[in-house]
């Protein structure tokens, strides 16, 4: 970077040297490699900032890889990985953590910390890492816990609540860190059908409401449409095909996005 | 054999004397378990091999010998290297110290029973490590290892009498001493084996109490 500032600007748009105007997650050339299995190939793809990028494919294609690659749960074997113009992989642990600041991640498994009630589950990154007086995360938590529908449960524990009801205090919780990047790993997974509609009907409203970049693995193909400004469509560790969700959904050129669109549509 | 309710009578001063001494011994020796057990677990997580590789050994060494033999040692051999320490100190750093090699491994086994998604989502999150040991994980490995630590709590209690063998007077001390003065051993050894009995029956109690409000 050519910023003689320790800290970059976040109001200041992304440095043009390192990337293209807008542009804030680039993968270029990443492999994964579990054992004997490729799970990513040398793949190559990019996101702008304030989209939402549906990954879609079937199981084991590397999309949750991505996710958790992004989130420096896994490392790739090769490649480079950017976030906002800076390095996310290789790069020192340090910067890693920086870098990971602006980024947030729901799972499919929920993983609130069963030992905190639910504000606190909300407030404790707040105010550990970002800092926040107990107050103002508190404050900051209630507003996000009233959004995702369950201002009334901030003293119960998770495992009073309902999956569906966890997922939506797993969002909250991830919001209130105020990420840049938000990462959904098959959010509606875990959850009972009768739960679903609910977790996605918040995130329809968080994806509509919010300028948070959203990058979202899922296998609820009308939330794909809904949300997604672009889809793509992995089989066998590459992006065979993208493009806007009517695009993908309703004319897929690739023979396999055809064969997989009709297998879970 | 008579059984004489006056032995009984006059032994109780001794009994109430002894029972303060195995039960400072077992409170403190617990505590002093827990603490370094857990010690013991974090240092052998550390990266380094030259951290872990001594304390393995250390533990290995200290489970695979006998408590009297290391009771023994802390009492007669320390000494003699100028490190002197009253008998019921050395009793429960010896008590202390041979439970805690059982409580790194109930400890491991709590910590490796929380799920890896909630290392992930302190780590999503961007907490801190040490904060994710002490606001995520050991509270939820603690309430897990409740039940095993209050077995060895109750397994303590039963090998304090070796205490005696240092001059420490718990309850076994003090019946003995009487015994060897009054010439009355019935009395005296049925009492402590009652106490012994209604003490484990109290602690498991309240073993019980404790991990119905921790699950």
């Amino acid at each position: 970077m050519s910023d003689t500032l320790p800290t970059p600007d976040p109001a200041a748009p992304a440095p043009a040297a390192t990337a293209p105007a807008g542009e804030l997650i680039r993968f270029d050339g990443v492999t994964k490699r579990f054992g004997e299995n490729t799970v990513l190939d040398r793949l190559d793809f990019s996101v702008e900032a304030g989209k939402h990028v549906t990954l879609i494919g079937p199981s084991g294609s590397g999309k949750t890889t991505i996710l958790r690659m992004l989130m420096t749960l896994t490392r790739p074997d090769e490649g480079t990985i950017t976030v906002d113009g800076r390095r996310l992989y290789p790069a020192k642990r340090r910067e890693v953590a920086e870098v990971r600041k602006n980024i947030g991640m729901v799972f499919q498994q929920f993983n609130l910390f069963p030992n905190m009630k639910v504000l606190r589950n909300v407030t404790e990154a707040p105010v550990t890492v970002l800092g926040l007086s107990k107050d103002e995360a508190e404050a900051r938590a209630r507003e996000l816990l009233e959004l995702v529908g369950l201002a009334d449960k901030c003293d119960v524990y998770p495992s009073q609540l309902s999956g569906g009801q966890q997922q939506r205090v797993a969002i909250a919780r991830a919001l209130a860190m105020r990420p840049q990047v938000l990462l959904l790993d098959e959010v509606t997974s875990a959850l009972d059908p009768e739960l679903v509609a609910g977790v996605l009907d918040v995130l329809r409203d968080i994806a509509r409401s919010t300028d948070i970049t959203m990058l979202c693995v899922t296998h609820e193909m009308n939330f794909a449409r809904d949300i997604s400004d672009d889809v793509l469509m992995f089989d066998g560790g590459k992006v065979i095909e993208s493009g806007p969700p009517e695009r993908i959904f309703e004319d897929p050129t690739h023979a396999r996005t055809r064969e997989f669109l009709g297998a879970v549509l | 054999m008579n059984w004489d309710w006056n032995a009984v009578a006059e032994f109780m001063p001794h009994f109430w004397d002894g029972l303060v001494v195995t039960l400072q011994a077992l409170v403190l020796g617990s505590l002093l378990s827990f603490t370094l057990g857990l010690v013991w677990t974090l240092l052998m997580r550390v990266p380094t091999r030259w951290v872990r590789w001594p304390v393995g050994v250390f533990t290995e060494f200290v489970r695979n010998t006998p408590l009297l033999v290391q009771l023994f040692f802390l009492f007669y051999v320390l000494p003699e290297w100028g490190l002197t320490f009253s008998a019921l100190t050395m009793g429960v750093i010896g008590l202390g110290l041979h439970y805690s090699t059982y409580t790194m491994q109930v400890y491991r086994a709590g910590i490796e029973g929380v799920p890896v998604g909630q290392w992930e989502a302190a780590k999503a999150l961007n907490l801190p490590l040490r904060r994710t040991w002490t606001a995520v994980v050991l509270p939820q490995a603690v309430r897990r290892v409740v039940p095993a630590l209050g077995n060895y709590v109750i397994s303590m209690l039963k090998d304090t009498p070796l205490l005696m063998t240092i001059t420490v007077l718990e309850m076994l001390g003090e019946a003995r001493l009487f015994s060897q003065h009054a010439f009355e051993f019935t009395e005296p050894v049925t009492v402590i084996g009652v106490a012994f009995i209604v003490i484990s029956y109290l602690a498991s109690l309240l073993l019980r109490s404790l991990e119905r409000r921790l699950v």
